[in-house]
């Protein structure tokens, strides 16, 4: 309901501005640029040969562009691999504790799964990701960062997951359980062909803005020596004693893919709710 | 018989009241083979959670109810296996959105392993050439009418060869014009001497088919005749209350 008055407010304000909802995107996103670029020295610079001097300086000589582009690699990597993680562990967690609201007797599994999620998400990812590296990892050096970022990143991110779940399987209406009961199917051969599906279908939008989450938080897998996005921007910096060049082109570097991303998510949504398929 | 209800009870618990809403007051009743056992009565009455109670969607809260002789409210009872043969079908159909007609008539039966899918197949082609929806088999339920759903709905009941048969209130959702075509499939279907108990408020609908006819009113059976005996010689005040309401139109 929440989401649907904001809608209509947003709705009204385009209208009275006779503006489209991307116009506006794209001039707040324009006036950020700009600011970039000035911070960055694209118009202070003595001159524009300047600027390009240090551009080249920090990116292209001794293709330093790859430190960016490798850097890019551990980012997708660890985040698409910490959200099938998530998604994994977000969907036993919320059957676990959908199934023990609807009757089935597990409240040994309710609580621990109750007891995970408070923790995780009580806690901020970066403290959770050095306890993984600094002590429960501790001895095992061998093991490469990236997997126990992965675990990290998608342990926690498995509790917000779980509570998206959750809803969309509570957003069924429950005569769809009744129905499949009545045929005599178990309440979990229900949930696996009948209820999952569905909810599944509802929150795929809702993980792809799990994933964009998690795309901006494992930038902080440099603090375990990660060279993710992030850190190859402070490594490049720590090289040319360049303040501001390295750090605004990995914001835009994020920002790109999750324009990019938004952009799928909107017409994921739009085909979603022109298919008939649910 | 193939039902055998005893002194059936039912109360639900109010949200965060101390009392109980008793719904159900002891009812006693059953159903024989092949007999159609049509069940009227006022809103709120408990009709539907008397029915309900057959197949267990309602935990009875005391009373029998004896499937075949064997008891399914007891805890050792597979409540599963038992709905395979009481079959269910909503006022508001419940197809699964997320299949199409044929794989929302076979996903049961052939996860019971009644059927190899090839099998169940064949039946749900032959059900629904049954309700006159063959041409749908590949459908999404969503781009059904109303009278069209329910009418899969009841072959999708159908499919695991169910003993029984329940219909709760299965034409109150419908817009009018889709009432005759849900009332034709369920006339053949009683015709074929399945076993049905019906929820309804058609009527003229349950005085053709029916058998029997259970008057609920306040959680007990308060009159149960034949068609005529009810519709005809109501003898019952509240029956006959009832009845002038609603025949009247």
């Amino acid at each position: 309901m929440i989401t649907r008055n904001n809608n209509n407010n947003l709705q009204d304000l385009q209208k009275r501005y006779g503006m489209a909802r991307g116009d506006i995107v794209l001039a707040v996103c324009a006036v950020i640029l700009l600011f970039l670029l000035y911070r960055s020295g694209f118009f202070t610079a003595e001159s524009w040969a300047d600027f390009a001097r240090r551009f080249e300086q920090n990116f292209i000589r001794e293709s330093r562009y790859m430190m960016l582009v490798n850097g890019l690699k551990a980012t997708i990597f660890m985040t698409f691999f910490s959200t099938l993680l998530g998604i994994a562990v977000g969907l036993i967690l919320s059957v676990i504790r959908v199934a023990h609201k609807g009757g089935v007797r597990i409240p040994f599994l309710n609580w621990l799964a109750n007891c995970y999620i408070t923790v995780l998400r009580g806690t901020p990812v970066m403290v959770q990701l050095l306890i993984w590296n600094f002590t429960i990892f501790a001895s095992a050096r061998t093991l490469n960062l990236q997997y126990i970022a992965i675990l990290a990143f998608g342990l926690n991110s498995g509790a917000y997951i779980a509570e998206i779940f959750r809803g969309g399987i509570e957003s069924i209406d429950g005569g769809q359980m009744e129905a499949a009961r009545s045929l005599g199917l178990s309440y979990g051969k229900s949930m696996r062909f009948v209820i999952l599906p569905q909810a599944v279908r509802n929150v795929i939008p809702m993980l792809f803005n799990e994933f964009i989450a998690l795309l901006k938080e494992t930038s902080v897998a440099g603090y375990i020596g990660i060279d993710d996005l992030t850190r190859a921007g402070q490594d490049i910096q720590s090289l040319t004693m360049e303040h501001s060049q390295p750090l605004i082109m990995v914001a835009l570097i994020y920002l790109a893919i999750v324009l990019l991303l938004s952009h799928l998510i909107k017409r994921l949504e739009n085909w979603l709710s022109r298919s008939k398929r649910g | 018989m193939i039902i055998e209800i005893e002194n059936l009870h039912k109360s639900f618990k109010l949200n965060g009241r101390k009392d109980e809403l008793h719904v159900l007051n002891g009812i006693t009743t059953g159903i024989n083979k092949g007999e159609r056992v049509s069940v009227i009565g006022p809103s709120g009455s408990g009709k539907s959670t008397f029915l309900r109670c057959i197949n267990r969607m309602e935990e009875p809260t005391s009373g029998s109810i004896k499937f075949n002789g064997q008891d399914i409210t007891s805890e050792t009872c597979d409540i599963n296996e038992i709905r395979r043969h009481i079959g269910m079908v909503f006022q508001h159909f419940y197809l699964f959105p997320n299949l199409t007609v044929r794989e929302n008539l076979t996903l049961a039966p052939v996860q019971h392993k009644i059927y190899t899918p090839k099998e169940a197949d064949d039946r749900a082609k032959e059900l629904l050439s049954r309700v006159g929806l063959l041409d749908k088999i590949d459908e999404w339920p969503d781009r059904l009418s109303g009278g069209q759903k329910q009418r899969v709905a009841i072959a999708r009941a159908l499919a695991v060869n169910p003993d029984v048969l329940l219909f709760d209130e299965p034409t109150s959702a419908l817009d009018p014009e889709m009432i005759g075509e849900v009332l034709e499939v369920m006339k053949e279907l009683a015709d074929s001497g399945m076993t049905m108990y019906l929820v309804t408020h058609e009527m003229g609908f349950a005085k053709e088919i029916s058998d029997r006819i259970l008057f609920i009113d306040k959680g007990v059976i308060s009159e149960e005749g034949t068609p005529s005996d009810i519709f005809d010689n109501p003898k019952q005040p509240r029956t006959i209350e009832f009845l002038s309401k609603v025949l009247r139109r």
